[in-house]
């Protein structure tokens, strides 16, 4: 009797354990299927504009809800423009920061300096919107603009960027607020990478008498470039999804122009300003086809980075 | 070591000759010089950078504190949003931001915590786990608009309105990588000694992991839980065309509800000055506590990592 009672009870733990697994396994699923369920829900909610406009989507810049047109390049446009700007600017000062806190920064100020650089990324991206409006533009336009296009905007052949009225917001103010949001997830990732390096290396070329730029520059820089250009596509996702923050200062124009200083529109601003007073079954799709691209866009980039990541720690791994 | 040999003969005197040394082997002070003036350069480029990035944290904080601090007053916190032009606060955005955010976290950490533990668990053969990792890591960064869209496609519609719902269901979404990821790795540093004691006891491997594994990562799991909190309690672009807003008092999760981002949000972008200043102090709010569940959620983290 004892022997039968254990045995069950070994019988029922074991099928616990079977259905503990098989319940875990069942969550780790459903994250994968989060997924590819955004994917097929999206592309099932743009499938009335992608039959009605086709390619001609991607090429033309008409926004008019008035008239059932739509064309996705103005916002699509003003994604990539904002993006890389903030790229531009994010880049220098994310690899310089980096580059202080593992090379030149005392030990002590090294966690509280990383962690004001990390609540960078904390603050919520509706408060640079708004800050971005009602402080950054109006001393933009005011002190600094009227500089640029006086000074700029007459060069030959970049001029046609520097030229335009100084309202201050604009494409280039959406990258310049883009850049500074993503500083601190590039700058994190690029001190996490250079601080794999192993001291050896480092040593070995001090000890020959190279200067600390020299040893960022020959030793730290190639043995981490992947990792380095992981950290910039992972800013790059991050900046090419941006909502509230670009809403706030591009200026919502549907109007395709190609200066810096000329309002724009982004994808997901677009997406912001005109889905929840969106009316008629093709301007919501044809917005839902926006959502998709976005997504799309941002999945490349972002499993580009995580490859690179991955090709990293393998690197590491095999030289340990 | 292998690709790494050519980088003295790539620095541009080969330091092959040391300073004291003279005759033949002088040192050129020329070279000398413009090494050091290039060093010199670039460190204090690196130091500009790095105040370049404080410069806009602390004039952002500077901006909330001066703008939003004379617009606290007992009344933001008592009374509800008010029409232009009258006396109001924004008791019911609060409120409705606190219990959107508390259902997002309670739908959202089971399911985190549960796909971590598999990662970290049983991850280690087949295709999922490795799967897995990849997509949650896409998800972390992925546009919480994209999110917005999906609940709006999945719920909104079916059911026909925005609701308070459909925007905990579109913040749970946002914690779920937080927490994945935060869960994997506390686990991985559990030692597996402690997991083989546990066996040898002869608890059974459910036991093991609720009991004895997860509860030694519990604090490290709680610092991806506050993490995943301040990541959704900030955000707006999700609850757009999921929660909407609403002007009035609403405790009912089915009716469209107010929180605070979409408020400053609709009240930055109005004309009106007196919802500027609201706008501003609901800034202030957020800002500070999304800042402090950082602060504390990092704090704890470290904690945790020392202690072993």
């Amino acid at each position: 009797m004892e022997k039968y009672n254990n045995e069950q009870r070994m019988n029922r733990q074991m099928m616990l354990d079977k259905l503990f697994r098989n319940v875990t396994r069942m969550f780790a699923f459903l994250v994968l299927a989060l997924l590819v369920g955004i994917l097929i829900s999206l592309v099932i909610g743009a499938l009335p504009s992608i039959k009605a406009f086709g390619w001609q989507f991607f090429m033309t810049s008409d926004w008019d809800p008035v008239s059932q047109k739509f064309g996705a390049l103005v916002p699509i446009y003003g994604t990539l423009a904002t993006s890389l700007i903030a790229l531009l600017i994010g880049v220098p000062v994310s690899f310089g920061i980096a580059l202080f806190l593992t090379e030149l920064c005392p030990t002590w100020l090294k966690r509280p300096l990383g962690i004001a650089v990390e609540l960078l990324a904390g603050i919520p991206s509706i408060i640079y919107g708004m800050w971005g409006l009602f402080v950054f533009a109006p001393l933009f336009a005011d002190h600094v603009q009227p500089m640029l296009i006086d000074n700029l905007g007459e060069l030959p052949l970049i001029g046609f960027l520097f030229q335009g009225a100084p309202m201050g917001i604009g494409i280039f103010t959406a990258g310049l607020i883009l850049a500074i949001m993503i500083i601190p997830f590039i700058a994190s990732v690029m001190r996490d990478v250079f601080e794999v390096v192993p001291t050896l290396l480092k040593e070995s070329a001090y000890g020959l008498g190279s200067t600390t730029w020299e040893v960022v520059r020959y030793v730290v820089l190639p043995y981490t470039k992947t990792g380095v250009v992981g950290g910039i596509m992972l800013g790059l996702g991050r900046a090419l999804g941006e909502t509230m923050a670009v809403t706030f200062v591009i200026g919502n124009s549907s109007n395709f122009a190609t200066g810096l200083f000329e309002p724009g529109n982004s994808i997901a601003s677009s997406l912001a300003n005109e889905f929840a007073e969106a009316s008629g079954e093709l301007y919501l799709s044809s917005l839902i086809q926006l959502g998709l691209i976005l997504f799309f866009i941002t999945f490349v980039v972002l499993a580009c980075s995580k490859m690179l990541l991955l090709r990293l720690k393998k690197q590491e791994g095999k030289a340990s | 070591m292998n690709d790494r040999t050519h980088i003295p003969a790539a620095i541009p005197s080969s330091s092959a000759e040391s300073p004291g040394q003279t005759g033949r082997f002088a040192m050129d002070p020329s070279i000398y010089r413009r090494r050091r003036l290039v060093n010199a350069f670039n460190m204090g480029a690196s130091m500009m950078a790095m105040v370049f990035g404080l410069f806009w944290l602390f004039w952002i904080l500077w901006t909330l504190i001066d703008q939003g601090l004379g617009g606290l007053s007992l009344d933001v916190f008592s009374r509800s949003t008010p029409p232009p032009g009258s006396v109001g606060g924004l008791a019911n955005a609060i409120y409705g931001s606190l219990l959107m955010t508390l259902f997002g976290t309670l739908i959202g950490t089971p399911i985190g915590i549960l796909a971590g533990v598999y990662l970290a668990e049983f991850g280690q053969r087949g295709w999922l786990a490795p799967a897995t990792r990849f997509i949650n890591d896409i998800l972390l960064s992925a546009p919480s608009i994209v999110i917005g869209l999906f609940i709006y496609e999945m719920y909104v519609v079916s059911v026909g309105h925005f609701s308070g719902w459909a925007g905990a269901l579109a913040l749970s979404i946002l914690v779920i990588p937080v927490v994945v990821r935060t869960t994997e790795n506390m686990l991985r540093l559990v030692p597996g000694s402690l997991r083989e004691a546990a066996a040898a006891l002869g608890a059974p491997q459910w036991k093991v992991t609720l009991y004895v594994t997860l509860r030694s990562a519990k604090a490290g799991v709680l610092t991806g839980i506050l993490l995943a909190v301040a990541r959704i309690s900030g955000e707006t672009a999700p609850l757009l065309f999921t929660a909407l807003n609403n002007q009035f008092w609403n405790s009912n999760m089915n009716q469209p509800m107010a929180n605070l981002p979409i408020v400053i949000f609709q009240f930055a972008m109005s004309p009106y000055a007196d919802w500027h200043t609201l706008a501003w102090a609901g800034s202030l709010l957020i800002t500070f506590s999304v800042l402090a569940l950082n602060i504390i959620a990092r704090w704890m983290g470290s904690q945790k990592t020392q202690s072993h």
